[in-house]
């Protein structure tokens, strides 16, 4: 496994919001960093800086305007800046695994296989995949008889429980966090660290958004500073 | 289960559209489309009245001829042939086998009057089969796979509801195992909870079966749920073009950003 | 008094023949495929057999000898007023046994007299489009015929089967010709279809109201339209005919009072009576004759 999967260059993002008179919001400029296998990156900076812009970014959920986000895919290197949409979806398929904030939930899909999905997209056999599913729920707590239920009317905490199976159930060796830890209670903070540890374990580059100073003290290796990337140009 | 669609670069495409216009005198249809399918992709294409996108999809579906441009198709056994350079004969057999199409008002896509049985099985009964029992199971097995019944497998359509009548057109249509399937407004006109449904089942047999889809639009939640890749069209053009979930949360042209705003929270 | 109004020889005028033999020359050069042609205004109705008629007119010849059958009997009202008119309009040689026709117009049944060489069948066709009930819209079903898309014939089969358990057509079998074209043979039981196959004589179609002639030239492939596992049977009798004995002849039942007595005799009534004069008797053949006189 590479030492380096994921090394992000020069990038440089900004809004035009055409309703607001075509107003320019500049994001981020000159973002470069580069994950290591094994280890938990994590972007700090206050609010409004640009942390979860880059994770999207990563994700190939947001344009880029300018730079490069070169990712090791299938033993190639891919320039998810400018790669085209089957293979954004490739990489998200096989290698780049993102735990999102916010759950979108479909209709008549139950929570066990929303989180069994990502493993059988990937050609996994579908009663494997449940039983990985599930043991990954009862790990996060989360009631058995809410397994077979959509979603859709789960609280809080129980739809971040999913994202977060949803997200650690893969294999993939570059996994993405967006404040995975915002509304769970201790104990079941202490479980995503664990899930966390396992990872770096297991040789997955992590890069992370959290909200929470003791998770992200139990989990960084490095701090990469959002700060760092701040236009210098105001917004015009 | 099938595998998922392979995604690798160097995969071939399964359609190549190529400057694709249709003009009425001096109104505009569309104007200058072109993109490419691969194997299992959904691609949505979004727009409001008049954006050209049914004009677009009946060009590219071999209903209607462009006035310009050309639309390619790969076929079975490997070779690149061009739509309009086809025989009739040959367009009309693509249809029946390797393409389908699901119409907004399934009335329009199913035979009302014979029974749901065979509408499922006239297009295997149409490529020669010739055994009623095996055209019979076969109906019943896609019958299921659509969530209808095998009790209703005399009925005539007439006596179904609007979901069950859209239900019974995708099985009509998918029962030759096409590769390309087009879609015009899947669930226009139908009750939310009946357009749930038909979504997930859609999502599911898009992705069992490994199909590429072309899929109307003017519903963005539509696209969002079933497609990968979109098209936005206004006035007869594409205006923006991308990945799906890019283009809803971080879209670029002014239209874009208006539709996308413009979708009431419930 | 003069005759003020004089006809040409058969009805029709000789431009007309032209037309309708043309129509039935291609035909015969594309067994099966309904061609269209210019009807004519006849004296009858339509319903009562113009087409037939028709092509008739344009083939007959003063040495013809012409046989006109309805539903298989030479003296219902149908077959007399026609064989009257030719009588009267070509001044032919008429006659109600099979083997002496040339020409043998018919409505509805094939003789059981095989036919031979030389001799024309012409049938008198109602609805000639054999997808018509299925698929109403003339241009699709022309497409159809065209590319040889047939899938819809097998889609009313499969009805058929779905709704009675077996193929419920009884009548107006459809069939493949030559392996190419699928046509209506006219209203005809389907116990006839097996005698279209490969027949010596020339099988002429007319439809007047609907403007088709179609044509099965001799020796011609013509196979009924089936399932693998529902294949295509004639009906069958279990009793042979009551006057003459016959069997696997296709029989009409005779109702014979008010007390709910019949009869089963057969449909072609020339068949029938050949073979009385021949010796023949069925079960009630010596006490019973046939209600009318064959004029």
């Amino acid at each position: 496994m590479m030492a380096t999967p994921l090394v992000v260059s020069e990038v440089a993002k900004s809004f035009v919001m055409h309703l607001r008179g075509g107003l320019t919001l500049p994001v981020v400029e000159d973002v470069s960093f580069a994950l290591t296998a094994g280890r938990c990156a994590v972007l700090g900076g206050p609010s409004g800086a640009g942390k979860s812009s880059i994770l999207k970014m990563l994700y190939g959920n947001y344009g880029v305007d300018s730079g490069q986000i070169i990712v090791q895919h299938r033993g190639a290197l891919v320039d998810l800046a400018r790669a085209a949409p089957r293979v954004v979806l490739s990489v998200r398929r096989e290698t780049i695994g993102y735990v999102s904030q916010f759950l979108r939930t479909v209709p008549r899909v139950t929570a066990l296989d929303v989180v069994a999905e990502p493993l059988t997209a990937a050609g996994v056999d579908r009663d494997e995949a449940r039983e990985r599913a599930a043991a990954l729920l009862a790990r996060l707590n989360l009631p058995k008889t809410l397994w077979s239920l959509p979603p859709a009317t789960f609280s809080g905490g129980e739809q971040q429980r999913i994202n977060i199976a949803r997200g650690f159930i893969t294999r993939h060796p570059i996994l993405l966090l967006d404040e995975p830890t915002a509304s769970l209670d201790a104990m079941n903070r202490q479980v995503v660290i664990d899930l966390i540890a396992e990872k770096k374990q297991a040789g997955v580059a992590l890069l992370g958004i959290f909200h929470d100073q003791d998770v992200r003290e139990a989990v960084a290796d490095t701090i990469v500073d959002v700060t760092r990337f701040a236009p210098k140009r105001v917004a015009a | 289960m099938s595998s998922p669609a392979d995604t690798r670069p160097d995969d071939q495409p399964l359609l190549r559209v190529s400057s694709v216009s249709k003009s009425y005198g001096a109104r505009t249809g569309c104007t200058d489309v072109s993109f490419e399918l691969w194997p299992g992709e959904v691609l949505a294409v979004v727009g409001e009245s008049g954006s050209g996108k049914t004009t677009l999809l009946n060009c590219i579906s071999s209903r209607l001829l462009p006035t310009s441009g050309s639309v390619s198709y790969r076929m079975r056994d490997g070779s690149w042939r061009e739509l309009y350079r086809m025989s009739e004969a040959e367009r009309r057999f693509l249809m029946r086998t390797d393409w389908g199409f699901v119409h907004q008002n399934p009335a329009d896509g199913l035979r009302m009057t014979v029974s749901a049985g065979a509408n499922v099985g006239e297009r295997l009964m149409a490529i020669g089969d010739r055994h009623y029992g095996n055209i019979r199971s076969t109906a019943i097995d896609w019958l299921g796979r659509v969530e209808i019944g095998s009790d209703r497998i005399d009925d005539e359509p007439r006596a179904f509801s609007g979901g069950m009548r859209q239900r019974l057109q995708i099985a009509r249509n998918l029962v030759t195992s096409p590769r390309l399937v087009f879609m015009d407004e899947p669930t226009g006109g139908l009750d939310v909870s009946v357009q749930a449904r038909l979504l997930d089942l859609l999502r599911g047999l898009v992705a069992d079966l490994g199909l590429a889809a072309i899929v109307v639009t003017h519903d963005l939640a539509v696209a969002r749920l079933l497609s990968h890749r979109m098209m936005v069209m206004k006035d007869g053009r594409v205006i923006e073009t991308g990945l799906t979930d890019r283009v809803l949360d971080d879209p670029r042209e002014a239209y874009t950003q208006l539709l996308v705003s413009s979708i009431l929270q419930v | 008094m003069s005759d003020i109004a004089t006809y040409n020889f058969a009805y029709l005028d000789e431009q007309t023949k032209r037309m309708i033999r043309r129509a039935i020359l291609k035909g015969i050069a594309i067994p099966g495929y309904q061609v269209p042609f210019a009807s004519r205004e006849m004296p009858m109705p339509y319903g009562w057999g113009t087409g037939g008629v028709q092509v008739t007119a344009s083939i007959i010849g003063p040495e013809d000898v012409l046989k006109v059958i309805d539903q298989g009997a030479d003296d219902t009202t149908n077959a007399v007023s026609i064989r009257a008119f030719f009588r009267k309009v070509a001044k032919v040689e008429t006659t109600t046994e099979t083997a002496k026709a040339s020409i043998i117009q018919t409505r509805h049944r094939i003789p059981e007299h095989p036919l031979r060489e030389g001799q024309t069948l012409v049938y008198q066709v109602p609805i000639p489009e054999p997808l018509r009930f299925l698929e109403p819209r003339e241009t699709e079903t022309r497409k159809m015929h065209a590319l040889e898309e047939y899938g819809l014939m097998h889609v009313k089969l499969y009805e058929d089967i779905a709704r009675n358990g077996h193929i419920a057509t009884t009548y107006a079998y459809p069939v493949k010709v030559e392996g190419r074209y699928v046509m209506d043979p006219s209203p005809t039981p389907k116990f006839d279809n097996p005698k279209m196959h490969m027949s010596a004589a020339l099988q002429l179609f007319g439809a007047g109201r609907e403007q088709r002639i179609y044509a099965i030239p001799p020796h011609t492939n013509v196979v009924s339209l089936d399932f693998e596992d529902h294949p295509f049977e004639v009906q069958t009798f279990d009793r042979p005919c009551a006057l003459c004995g016959a069997e696997q002849v296709y029989l009409d039942e005779v109702i014979l009072d008010d007390r709910g007595g019949r009869m089963f005799v057969c449909s072609d009534t020339d068949f029938c009576e050949t073979r009385r004069a021949a010796g023949h008797v069925g079960e009630l053949g010596a006490a019973t004759q046939r209600p009318e006189e064959v004029r």
